[in-house]
């Protein structure tokens, strides 16, 4: 089952453990995690459902190529880690 | 006389308290973080906050008297509909976003107790009819055809920085947009038309400087007494409405500059205004290095230049929209201006004398002044 782990840096505003989700697309994983902490989706996701601006997905290393319907594939073992794109300040 | 001063800064919320005749800092929130806007609504004393986080995007955050802060939701466009049709930034092409960008005004609705409006960047008007639990795009508005020609004023697309309602006129609802005029609904938000006719553009190509939806008001305000009479600081110049939008009036004797983001309405006297004089277009600083309020007492006819407790040498502060501020203490208004230098000044005595409150804030992005 897929491992998905978040960047420290949401912790203090949304509490997110590392979770194992099934699924068969970084949408489907993200997807079972917001229906459990609802108040995640809108600091990774627009209201649009891309991934914001400054936030990136990687999967078993590789940053994700679709950022806006979040259609890449995950194996049974991946490793989903969300983490902020280097910007801000 | 206000009792407490919210200051919004690029790194948290300040909160400021009146002790005799000073003001103290008695709290902090969200530091680290931007924090665009905040207002105290009147009518409860519920705080809110908008915070625009560099990764995660906009939030609300809301304290009820007494209370702690706790996240609600932040306004946010609906999921845009396959046939909605493509609006460009009429400058660079690119398409506008359904994406809120920055929360950049929030006001009460007076039409209903909780009630509030909240303008964006990129020029979506967001109502909640709940303080802030839910958030609704004003469509009306977002679907006029005339949002086509608005544009990007110093941020890429255009926001709506003034949102103007009044306790004796709970439907009628006035925005301004950089850029994009200013905009006057009387049914509290069902329809609108445009409202600034008279405004002039001189950035513009010539024969449509007077188009009223290219103009670039950088902040409206109107006077608490007097609704019907409305200022603008506008990018290039300061207008005047005595008739609630209907017809504006270009004022031309404001020294030492008529550029600049803030303007500040006398809570009774609609004649009285304030204002914080720069170089404009791309420079922005203030005119000779000299940090100055001008004001005028008399419908802009004239203008004093306040100068006494404000830096008069190599000072390179520029004041934001939302950064001049005056109480709705028609004996004693109180004035609060705060700098993109991290500067925090207050006058008791209409701007004839400043008290630096502190020099060491981050970037302040609005004042509020709120009851304690």
């Amino acid at each position: 089952m897929p491992l998905v782990r978040f960047t420290p840096s949401l912790q203090r505003h949304v509490s997110t453990p590392d979770v194992q989700v099934d699924g068969q697309t970084v949408r489907d994983a993200l997807s079972q995690i917001f229906l459990a902490t609802p108040t995640l989706k809108s600091y990774l996701v627009d209201e649009q459902g891309a991934l914001r601006k400054h936030v990136t997905v990687f999967v078993d290393g590789t940053p994700v190529r679709d950022r806006t319907t979040l259609s890449d594939a995950l194996q049974p073992d991946s490793d989903i880690d969300v983490m902020q794109a280097l910007s801000g300040g | 006389m206000p009792d407490t001063l919210l200051v919004s800064t690029r790194k948290g919320l300040f909160t400021y308290d009146r002790t005799g005749d000073s003001l103290a800092l008695t709290d902090s929130a969200f530091l680290g973080d931007p924090v665009t806007i905040a207002l105290c609504d009147p009518r409860d004393g519920t705080t809110y906050a908008g915070l625009n986080l560099g990764h995660f995007g906009c939030k609300l955050h809301r304290r009820d008297p007494g209370g702690a802060w706790r996240e609600v939701a932040a306004p946010a466009y609906p999921e845009k509909p396959a046939d909605a049709p493509v609006v460009r930034d009429p400058m660079r092409g690119e398409e506008v976003p359904w994406k809120v960008q920055q929360l950049w005004a929030l006001a009460p609705d007076h039409s209903r107790p909780g009630g509030l409006w909240c303008g964006t960047i990129p020029g979506g008007l967001f109502h909640s009819s709940d303080r802030g639990e839910t958030w609704t795009l004003n469509m009306p508005l977002w679907n006029l055809p005339e949002r086509a020609q608005w544009g990007g004023g110093g941020y890429d697309w255009p926001g709506i920085h003034s949102v103007v309602t009044h306790p004796s006129h709970p439907e009628r609802v006035m925005v301004a947009i950089s850029t994009g005029g200013a905009w006057r609904s009387d049914d509290g938000g069902e329809t609108w038309r445009v409202s600034s006719q008279g405004m002039r553009a001189e950035y513009m190509p010539p024969g449509q400087e007077y188009d009223p939806i290219v103009q670039d008001a950088h902040l409206m305000m109107a006077c608490p007494a007097q609704p019907d009479a409305l200022w603008v600081q506008h990018h290039n110049g300061i207008f005047r409405s005595v008739n609630g939008g209907a017809e504006w009036t270009e004022v031309t004797t404001a020294q030492p500059s008529a550029f600049g983001f803030a303007v500040a309405v006398h809570p009774a006297n609609p004649e009285v205004a304030w204002f914080a004089p720069a170089i404009k277009d791309e420079r922005r600083i203030p005119v000779d290095g000299r940090v100055v309020v001008s004001r005028t007492r008399d419908g802009g006819r004239t203008f004093d230049v306040l100068t006494e407790g404000l830096p008069q040498a190599h000072a390179y502060h520029l004041i934001y929209r939302h950064c001049l501020v005056v109480s709705e203490d028609a004996a004693h208004p109180q004035l609060a201006m705060g700098s993109t230098t991290g500067s925090l000044w207050t006058s008791a005595d209409e701007g004839e004398r400043w008290t630096r409150i502190s020099a060491d804030l981050p970037p302040i992005y609005a004042l509020s002044w709120a009851k304690g």
